[in-house]
């Protein structure tokens, strides 16, 4: 693992920020809308300001925040606050900054798509393997075929028919909400089993919407790695048919599943961004879709910035992982 | 000195008859292009029997259930739940197709021309899809279609946005098929002949494209159709059309589940299922058909 | 059947073991079951192998070589099935197995080197790794140093230096994997060890070292091996007794040296008068026709279509089996015929 190698690799991750950056910074100036302008003026509609003084008050705030700069010195600057991760004040929430609503919705987020990719990725793939393996018993093999067909549900729309049958018509589970209405958050088992019955429909909706694609391609893979010669010569050494599974096949087939999980980071996150709008948690999903519904950019372009640059660096992280699990990968 | 006998020739049957055997063998691209051909139909037909008015709000009693009269039942706004299907899926389709079909041929040229002249060209489009690539696509163009002011946006400026960031996939694809091919000696015996590059080109080389690239095609269509249900869901759609992605934001907006009014989102969430169901089972269909070793044997 | 001694010297038929059979297959049938129909892949097929014995199986591609090499490790797999027949190794017969046992059998009584080496190795697991498994599964209870250092002198037999152990498949060259291979082979001392084509990937030097090890080892443990393959002169400098086959059947076994000097069935005249020698520099030599298919078998003798000397009787029978006092084995009704009568072929 060599200093050049560590370089280049976040060398392309800057590059890889930069690009966002620069495309958040100029989509929007592209376009005709001020979002200061909208926002006081929505103010102004409310307040009862006269439109002179509505210009007033923009020009004197475009002063305050450097917007009557020159644009190339307002990139410049956008760029060295992207690297502070500081994304600037929420219109709506103001004097709230972008990073501390970010900051206060991340684990709600961060705890969603953990348990729900780790679920989905571990248990697809097993399905998926045993679905390709010869020497499985029918039942297990075509165990997989109904979660293939649940591929063409978006989690967001498995959202909508859980909420449908299970929320609904069955009232098993929530509607929506991190927690009941009227209770107080605190340290006890019935508040963390309350916490619990609300993730449940959410999850289930991303895991039952992703699985799909990992029991299909694990499956496509497992069909060709069961046919090669290592995997023969294995059971011609009189291995137990388990530990060729395991050691011989799976652990093969894994190899670019993982490589695929790098390249999903985005879907993965925009569905759970999605699917946590639809449950009304209090992530940052939510808190995008609230801003898009109010307009508030800053905090619209800080979180989808912030999720490119959270995910084009878990990427560049796993990087390094993949000559440890495939040793025929070189670092060069 | 004879072998044994040959058995007596057998009829070969005809392209159609095998054409139809072969898809009760691929049953995913047999089931996929049914339920397509399904809504196709559902939605010409229900172009030519409905008024496409009573799509949009005002034209029907307010938050009626499913009836006779109105068999999707009708929402908050008062809008007619069956022609806002049959609009909104006419809609989708339209937004589908188009943008699936021009990322698929910026795609195929980019793809092309970065694999067969080579060189810089090469190395600009390479980079720069391999820079774009880790940038999540949705979320671009939420930024651009969040920047739009909300009243400009209409189905074809979602196209627009839906294509923006959609080419790169497909460019990759096919530049690795061409390089492959440009090694392959079909091509340098082409050139041998005397084929000029162009008739290389479409003569030798597309020719061999066309599963890729009917295959890129349909996924460009279903991640057109993805991206502009997103797009609506999370309100930044053209806010006034019935598309489907847009009923459902306002149905969860006006809380419809909450409300009790369950055939709101409901509608339209089947019809998006149905839609993206049947455009993936499409494309697995097709991915069987150009990897001989997942084809089952017959 | 005993192993002819092609020198009668008194001193070493003396000094010889008794011979001992350690493998008997006994009219052997397999058949694949495809949609075009039943191929039959071996037929009725039988020979015995003494421990410490060479023998070398020859035949085209289609032949039925690997089938048999693949049933004798009972690794036949759907639309491929066992129809009938025995393969006994020293009094066990594994086609009766169940399949735990058999699976156990594998490596311990019976072992296979696999073609490709090159890829028949584990790429993402340690060699040393891959051959304690390979322990692990058949031995209980050895204790891990005793397993590593089995592993070890396993390696030394192939002439491997006892680092390669900690290595992985993509550190070693074609021919080094190949004798990875041979010391998983011989790692629990199998009586029979069967070379499918060990060295056909391999380049001529490498080849002789291959070969080289393979009999080193063989005379280690004593065990008898059967060498699959069409290079006939590597069979001419390995082996003791030359089989060969013919569209699933057997047709002649014979020693090295008769075979070579004058073969007797009229499809092993045509092999060997298919080798280039220095006389003939130059003009090649090919057999006419094609082999049959497995699933459209001529009647009667299968090679008939392209004897040079068929008779009537080729095309509606079965040929039998000539066994001559050395063991030579025959079956041919051109053969037949001679030795009743008497006559010298």
């Amino acid at each position: 693992m060599t200093l050049m190698l560590i370089a280049r690799r976040f060398g392309f991750l800057f590059v890889v920020i930069w690009a966002a950056s620069t495309i958040t910074f100029f989509i929007p100036r592209l376009s005709s809308v001020n979002p200061v302008r909208e926002r006081f003026a929505e103010l102004a509609r409310m307040g009862g300001y006269s439109p002179d003084d509505l210009e007033k008050i923009v020009a004197s705030f475009s002063k305050q925040f450097g917007l009557d700069r020159p644009l190339w010195d307002q990139y410049i600057d956008y760029l060295y606050s992207v690297v502070r991760l500081d994304f600037g004040y929420s219109l709506n929430r103001y004097p709230v900054t972008v990073v501390e609503l970010i900051y206060q919705s991340l684990p709600w987020t961060i705890g969603l798509l953990l348990v729900s990719t780790i679920i989905s990725f571990v248990i697809g793939n097993l399905l998926g393997a045993v679905a390709a393996w010869p020497r499985a018993p029918r039942w297990a093999r075509n165990f997989s075929t109904p979660f293939v067909l649940f591929m063409g549900v978006p989690p967001v729309l498995m959202g909508v028919l859980l909420l449908f049958f299970v929320g609904f018509r069955l009232k098993l589970l929530p509607l929506g909400g991190a927690y009941s209405i009227g209770l107080v958050p605190e340290v006890s088992w019935s508040f963390a089993l309350d916490l619990f019955r609300h993730q449940i429909l959410p999850a289930l909706a991303l895991i039952l919407g992703s699985i799909g694609s990992w029991v299909l391609t694990m499956r496509g893979m497992g069909i060709t790695i069961q046919g090669e010669d290592y995997v023969n010569f294995a059971e011609h050494k009189g291995l137990r048919g388990r530990r060729i599974f395991r050691d011989y096949y799976l652990r093969n087939a894994l190899l670019p599943q993982v490589t695929g999980f790098a390249l999903a980071l985005g879907t993965v996150v925009t569905s759970a961004i999605i699917v946590e709008g639809l449950f009304a948690l209090p992530g940052v999903g939510t808190v995008l879709i609230n801003a898009i519904r109010a307009n508030d950019f800053p905090v619209i372009y800080g979180i989808v910035l912030f999720i490119t640059i959270a995910i084009a660096t878990i990427m560049t992280l796993m990087e390094f992982l993949y000559p440890i699990l495939d040793p025929r990968i070189k670092n060069s | 000195m004879t072998l044994a006998l040959a058995p007596s020739p057998i009829k070969s049957p005809s392209r159609l008859h095998r054409f139809f055997r072969y898809l009760s063998r691929n049953k995913s691209l047999g089931f996929g292009l049914f339920i397509l051909l399904a809504l196709v139909a559902f939605t010409v037909i229900g172009l030519m029997v409905i008024d496409p008015n009573d799509a949009y709000p005002l034209s029907a009693p307010t938050r009626r259930p499913p009836s006779w009269e109105f068999p999707f039942g009708t929402d908050f706004f008062g809008r007619d739940m069956l022609a806002v299907m049959v609009v909104g899926m006419w809609q989708t389709a339209f937004i589908g197709v188009v943008a699936g079909g021009v990322g698929t041929f910026i795609g195929v040229v980019l793809g092309f021309i970065s694999a067969y002249f080579g060189g810089i060209t090469d190395a600009v489009i390479r980079i720069t899809c391999q820079i774009l690539t880790p940038i999540p696509v949705l979320l671009i163009q939420v930024v651009v279609a969040g920047s739009l002011d909300k009243r400009d946006v209409t189905i074809f400026i979602m196209a627009l946005i839906v294509v923006m960031l959609a080419w790169m996939a497909p460019t990759l694809v096919i530049r690795s098929q061409v390089l492959t091919m440009k090694e392959r000696q079909f091509v340098s015996v082409a050139k041998l002949s005397g084929v000029s590059d162009m008739g290389i080109i479409f003569k030798e080389i597309l020719p061999n494209l066309m599963p890729f690239v009917a295959a890129a095609f349909v996924g460009q269509i279903f991640l057109a159709v993805f991206a502009s249900f997103y797009l609506a869901v999370l309100g930044l759609g053209p806010l006034r059309e019935p598309l489907l992605g847009n009923i459902i934001w306002l149905a969860q907006a006006q809380g419809a589940f909450f409300n009790g009014w369950w055939w709101w989102p409901i509608a339209p969430s089947v019809g998006m299922i149905l839609i993206l169901g049947s455009l993936a089972l499409i494309n697995m269909g097709l991915d069987e058909l150009s990897n001989p070793r997942v084809r089952k044997s017959e | 059947m005993n192993t002819a001694d092609t020198k009668p010297d008194l001193a070493q038929v003396i000094d010889a073991p008794e011979p001992t059979p350690v493998l008997q297959v006994n009219n052997l049938d397999v058949s694949y079951y495809t949609d075009s129909g039943r191929a039959k892949a071996l037929d009725d097929l039988s020979f015995t192998l003494n421990a410490g014995e060479k023998l070398g199986i020859v035949g085209e591609s289609g032949s039925g070589k690997s089938t048999l090499a693949l049933a004798m490790m009972r690794m036949i797999k759907a639309p491929g099935r066992i129809d009938g027949g025995q393969v006994r190794v020293d009094d066990t017969n594994l086609t009766a197995l169940d399949d735990e046992t058999m699976r156990k059998a594998r490596l311990m009584k019976i072992a296979y080197i696999p073609q490709g080496a090159m890829n028949s190795l584990n790429p993402v697991m340690r060699i040393g790794a891959q051959m304690v498994d390979a322990v692990i599964s058949h031995v209980e209870k050895e204790p891990k140093s005793a397993i590593v250092e089995r592993c070890m002198l396993a390696l030394e037999s192939v002439d491997l230096p006892r680092s390669a152990f900690r290595m992985f498949p993509h550190e070693l060259s074609g021919g080094m994997k190949q004798r990875v291979c041979i010391a998983i082979g011989i790692l629990l001392q199998p009586q029979v060890i069967i070379a499918d084509e060990p060295t056909s990937a391999l380049d001529v030097v490498t080849q002789r070292q291959v070969m080289e090890t393979i009999d080193r080892v063989r005379e280690k443990i004593n065990a008898a091996v059967i060498l699959i393959g069409h290079d006939m002169g590597l069979m001419a400098q390995f082996v003791d007794r030359v089989a060969v086959m013919y569209a699933g059947r057997l047709v002649e076994v014979s020693t090295v040296r008769e075979m070579f000097t004058a073969p007797k069935h009229p499809y092993s005249k045509a092999l060997i008068n298919c080798l280039p020698n220095l006389e003939n520099k130059g003009v090649f030599q090919g057999i006419p026709g094609l082999a049959p298919s497995l699933l459209r078998l001529p009647g009667g003798c299968a090679f008939h279509p392209r004897c040079a000397q068929v008779m009537d009787i080729c095309r509606s029978r079965r040929p039998e089996t000539t066994v001559e006092p050395n063991g030579r084995t025959v079956i041919c009704h051109l053969i037949k015929q001679e030795a009743e009568i008497g006559q010298p072929s």
